[in-house]
């Protein structure tokens, strides 16, 4: 498989990240590298091997379905770059 | 008298208990010598003089009252990967601009209840995507060691640069770092430093900015092996807030040191010896079975027939939880925003001027596995993959063999911008080929200095272990390093 042009502008949509058309350029050559890379595992026979979920086998650590923290607003919104009374503010979303 | 900088932590310990010296006269020698020379490697970020000279007059007033941490009094740096209360943390990425965590992250506040002292926040590859600390937006850090008769600036290797440099230079007593896939071990081996990556659960990661949650894992890089010992224990911890984190007790690591590695098994992997691999690594090698031979350990040839497929399969899995993980890094909670003509926009434009291009080219390869009609060939397969990674590391612990040892990276340290690197980013991530196993498996590595190549640089093995059993790491490396002795810079600086 190999990446073109519009494949790079479409991923990095999906990634949020804008791209110009030289660094979208750019790219395609450096993923290509990369996916040519990572090509190799193709050729190792996984029938019957299960994906890896977990490197230790245990069961993930539940707690009490309680509330343990809170009143803390000041905080959470004390490293965003703009807010009003606690809440974060965005470019208008909904016309 | 010694400069109080060149002691270890152990030493620094015996001199604070004896009150031959106070934290704050050796808290003070640090950030005098951080003044003097940080400018030369530019080792931290963010340094913390005043909070550090308050946090050890605090630790000599608890020793006076009888009160002894671990690590009392002792001035270490951090990462700038973990969470510090009110101090700068920014994974060295310009997306976190001006981040201020209001919260401590669980391996830093292990070590403050331990009683040490924060000189501050040291450099990195950009969100540890890196194998020689030039991704940072802060500018590459300077390795502290040049090859002889060269005036060449050095990377210390990545992403824990900063650590390495700062522990090698003496710039702190020991460092806090991280290791997804070589990150403390491969900065380790540059430096002639000893950096640990412990089994996967054993540090928290509460409070670490993440890469790849199920590789991630912390761990100190020290001057020493019981330096390393002494850290490793303040830093583990059994920590609800981290689901991962295993309910398993910390053993004292520093008593396993000086233990016998008599009749113990210790496997040679063959797919270690890889083409184009230098004579001085394949020298380094047979010098370390040469000294666990000696030591009265028994040495077996192994195979772990998928090795060389976690390189690849790591460039998958990791940029796939990397371009999860970072999908946070929006321009609303926290750092930076540039604005747009829409919301869509703002996010796009944001990340763009955030993240710095090896970031961005992560993200991207993330997004693309993980995308609809890839996600089968490349992240299922690479998780299969994984399996049988680890599978391989399991057969061989079952036959009876204790540790693996095996070179720590392909070569020395490579200079500051090196022009073949930076063309080929598939040749930069082959840097991490013996470190990034144990990552996919889950399992303890260790790296310690055992020589140096003709060039006078340090050079590193690892040893290898069974999950939670970093007490044979630590007793088997220190083996190695009572026979091959330290290895300290010429201070050119």
């Amino acid at each position: 498989m190999s990446v073109d042009l519009a494949t790079v502008k479409r991923v990095a949509r999906l990634a949020r990240i804008a791209v110009t058309e030289d660094d979208a350029n750019r790219m395609v050559g450096e993923l290509n590298g990369i996916i040519n890379f990572v090509e190799q595992l193709s050729e190792v026979d996984v029938t019957g091997v299960e994906p890896m979920t977990s490197v230790t086998p245990m069961d993930m650590r539940k707690r009490a379905d309680a509330v343990t923290d809170g009143d803390k607003a000041d905080d959470i919104v004390a490293n965003a770059p703009v807010t009003d009374r606690n809440f974060f503010l965005v470019p208008k979303v909904v016309e | 008298m010694t400069e109080l900088t060149s002691l270890t932590i152990a030493e620094a310990r015996e001199k604070l208990g004896a009150k031959e010296i106070t934290s704050v006269e050796l808290t003070k020698a640090y950030v005098d010598a951080i003044d003097a020379f940080n400018g030369t490697f530019n080792a931290y970020i963010t340094t913390t003089p005043e909070k550090a000279m308050e946090m050890a007059k605090a630790s000599d007033e608890r020793r006076a009252s009888g009160k002894v941490g671990a690590l009392e009094g002792i001035p270490l740096g951090i990462k700038d990967l973990f969470a510090t209360e009110g101090v700068h943390t920014q994974a060295a990425s310009h997306i976190l601009d001006g981040f201020k965590p209001k919260y401590e992250s669980t391996v830093t506040q292990n070590l403050w209840d331990d009683g040490a002292v924060m000189l501050g926040k040291l450099n990195m590859d950009e969100f540890a995507m890196g194998s020689s600390n030039e991704t940072s937006f802060y500018g590459p850090v300077v390795n502290p060691w040049k090859a002889e008769g060269s005036n060449q600036q050095l990377v210390p290797g990545g992403s824990s640069g900063g650590s390495a440099a700062a522990v090698a230079a003496h710039l702190c007593a020991g460092a806090t770092a991280t290791d997804t896939g070589g990150s403390i071990r491969q900065p380790a081996a540059f430096t002639g430093t000893v950096g640990i990556k412990p089994t996967y659960g054993r540090c928290s990661r509460w409070g670490t900015v993440a890469f790849a949650s199920s590789l991630d894992q912390a761990g100190p890089i020290a001057r020493d092996v019981r330096d390393a010992a002494i850290m490793l224990k303040s830093m583990a911890s059994v920590d609800k807030k981290d689901t991962t984190s295993v309910d398993l007790p910390i053993p004292d690591y520093e008593a396993a040191l000086g233990q016998s590695v008599k009749g113990m098994k210790i496997g040679i992997p063959k797919e270690y010896r890889v083409d184009n691999m230098p004579e001085e690594i394949e020298a380094l090698w047979q010098q370390g079975i040469a000294y666990l031979k000696d030591a009265g350990a028994e040495i077996v040839d192994i195979s772990l027939p998928h090795t060389k497929y976690a390189l690849p399969a790591y460039y998958i899995v990791a940029p796939a939880e990397a371009s999860s993980n970072l999908a946070r890094y929006d321009g609303v909670r926290y750092g930076l925003r540039v604005d747009g003509k829409d919301i869509a926009d703002m996010y796009e434009k944001t990340r763009a001027a955030g993240f710095g291009t090896e970031v961005k080219r992560r993200i991207m390869i993330g997004t693309y596995v993980l995308s609809a009609g890839y996600y089968d060939a490349y992240y299922l397969q690479a998780q299969k993959v994984r399996t049988l990674i680890k599978r391989d590391f399991e057969t061989v612990f079952h036959a009876g063999v204790d540790a693996i040892l095996t070179p720590a990276t392909p070569s020395s340290a490579f200079g500051i911008a090196d022009e073949n690197l930076a063309a080929d980013p598939v040749a930069m991530y082959l840097n991490d080929i013996f470190t990034v196993t144990v990552n996919m498996a889950g399992l303890p590595g260790i790296a310690v200095p055992a020589g140096l190549d003709k060039k006078g640089l340090p050079l590193g093995l690892q040893l290898l272990g069974k999950p939670f059993e970093e007490e044979t790491l630590f007793r088997t490396a220190h083996v190695i390093e009572q026979a091959a002795g330290k290895f300290t810079p010429a201070k050119w600086w």
